[in-house]
């Protein structure tokens, strides 16, 4: 399990349940590695701000992660973490590799309310 | 929440999480703004086998280790923020961020440290996380028998070249000079490793491809000529900027923009003390920058101190 203070995704199921239970998503898919860790600690200061959003991590190794890392949308990423964003269950955004705390502010003020 | 302090720390990397813990041990009132996440470039380090005391710990631990115990001691920490303005002329310093909130001190600590270095050729900026990488460790098994490219002739370049041999089929080290900065040791290591070959004198002057990095331009710094490789993958190692583009014109910088200190680690300006990487200085490791922010953390407490009693001498 990722050492952060985020709502873990241990499964696929709970990947489902996640985003059948929450209409605006962010998982953050990594490592405990450094271009994660910025990225986790972005998301665990944006929790409180953005209160109509749910903010969650899953383990990159893990087998289940698949319904992340085999997504068309990731096709391409080659860096860790990858970082969905979803809205009603519908992938919205896609990222690979470290973003800083205002590229991902940017991502959520244009497609999500606070 | 009290706005006013007796040190504000800029940076919560080694340097400024150690002056931190010092300064709040000390009671003095102390307040750590950083832009990023807490840890530096520390955090970058996958794992530290040679910080004493402590046998083998990863560089995120050891971040969050010294974290915790600048709060246990009552230093304040707000990370992820912008510093939109610095007023550090007169005797209360001032420092604006993003959210428009202003903090006053007496004294001002500077650790804002490094980041890495980029090479600023077109397209590097579109490929970063598909196929352009500044951390083998984090990236290094997207490549699995992949061809690709190492930038850089340091000790970091040629380490991580032999790494990522691991997974790569094919590692070429591209570097701009007709020689290796690195030591000896790391040179042979990777000049043994069949896997590894050499451009030397050259640099990539573009990246091209569509949803991810398919192939590089090279030209060749001796003749000029300029080629195309297809590739898969660019790791980047070619060291590291000081974080000091906020300070120029502000505080005196050398001509590599680091920071210039006295002994006791305090700049040209009174009351102003720099520590850690963007300081001037020969050696950067995570003992150096937590020397550094003791020195300055004990200066600018004395500097405070003093200060004190000054104006209940006066």
């Amino acid at each position: 399990m990722l050492k952060t203070n985020l709502t873990h995704v241990l499964s696929e199921k709970e990947h489902s349940e996640l985003l059948n239970s929450n209409e605006n998503v962010m998982i953050c898919c990594g490592r405990m590695g450094p271009m994660c860790i910025p990225v986790y600690e972005s998301m665990e200061e944006l929790e409180g701000e953005y209160n109509g959003v749910k903010f969650a991590d899953m383990e990159f190794d893990s087998p289940d992660a698949k319904v992340i890392r085999n997504l068309p949308e990731c096709s391409s990423f080659a860096g860790l973490p990858f970082v969905v964003y979803y809205k009603n269950r519908k992938i919205v955004k896609a990222t690979s590799s470290i973003q800083s705390r205002d590229q991902i502010t940017e991502i959520l003020d244009a497609y999500f309310a606070k | 929440m009290d706005t006013h302090f007796d040190v504000i720390v800029i940076g919560g990397g080694a340097a400024g999480l150690t002056a931190g813990i010092y300064l709040s041990r000390a009671k003095v009132k102390a307040l750590i703004l950083n832009e990023g996440a807490v840890g530096g470039q520390m955090v970058l380090t996958h794992e530290i086998a040679n910080y004493p005391g402590v046998e083998n710990i990863s560089g995120y631990e050891l971040a969050r280790n010294m974290k915790s115990q600048a709060l246990k001691f009552g230093c304040e920490i707000r990370s992820n923020v912008k510093i939109t303005s610095l007023d550090l002329g007169d005797e209360i310093k001032e420092v604006t961020i993003n959210n428009k909130d202003v903090f006053t001190s007496n004294a001002v600590i500077i650790a804002t440290g490094g980041k890495s270095r980029t090479i600023g050729a077109p397209g590097e900026n579109n490929f970063k996380g598909t196929g352009i990488s500044y951390c083998a460790t984090c990236d290094g098994d997207f490549f699995q028998d992949k061809e690709i490219i190492v930038v850089g002739g340091g000790n970091s370049a040629l380490e991580e070249a032999v790494s990522l041999t691991k997974y790569a089929s094919k590692v070429t080290v591209v570097h701009q000079f007709d020689h290796f900065q690195a030591l000896e040791h790391y040179i042979e290591v990777a000049g043994n490793n069949e896997k590894i070959n050499f451009i030397m004198e050259s640099e990539i002057i573009e990246f091209i491809g569509e949803e991810k990095l398919a192939s590089v331009k090279i030209k060749n710094m001796s003749t000029g000529k300029i080629s195309q490789m297809n590739i898969d993958g660019v790791f980047i190692f070619i060291g590291y900027v000081p974080n000091t583009e906020s300070l120029e014109g502000i505080i005196e910088l050398n001509k590599n923009k680091e920071i210039v200190v006295d002994k006791d680690l305090m700049t040209s300006l009174n009351g102003v003390f720099a520590a850690g990487d963007s300081i001037q200085k020969k050696y950067r490791q995570v003992t150096t920058a937590v020397a550094d922010g003791t020195i300055a953390a004990l200066g600018a407490a004395e500097f405070v101190n003093n200060q004190k009693k000054n104006l209940v001498t006066a």
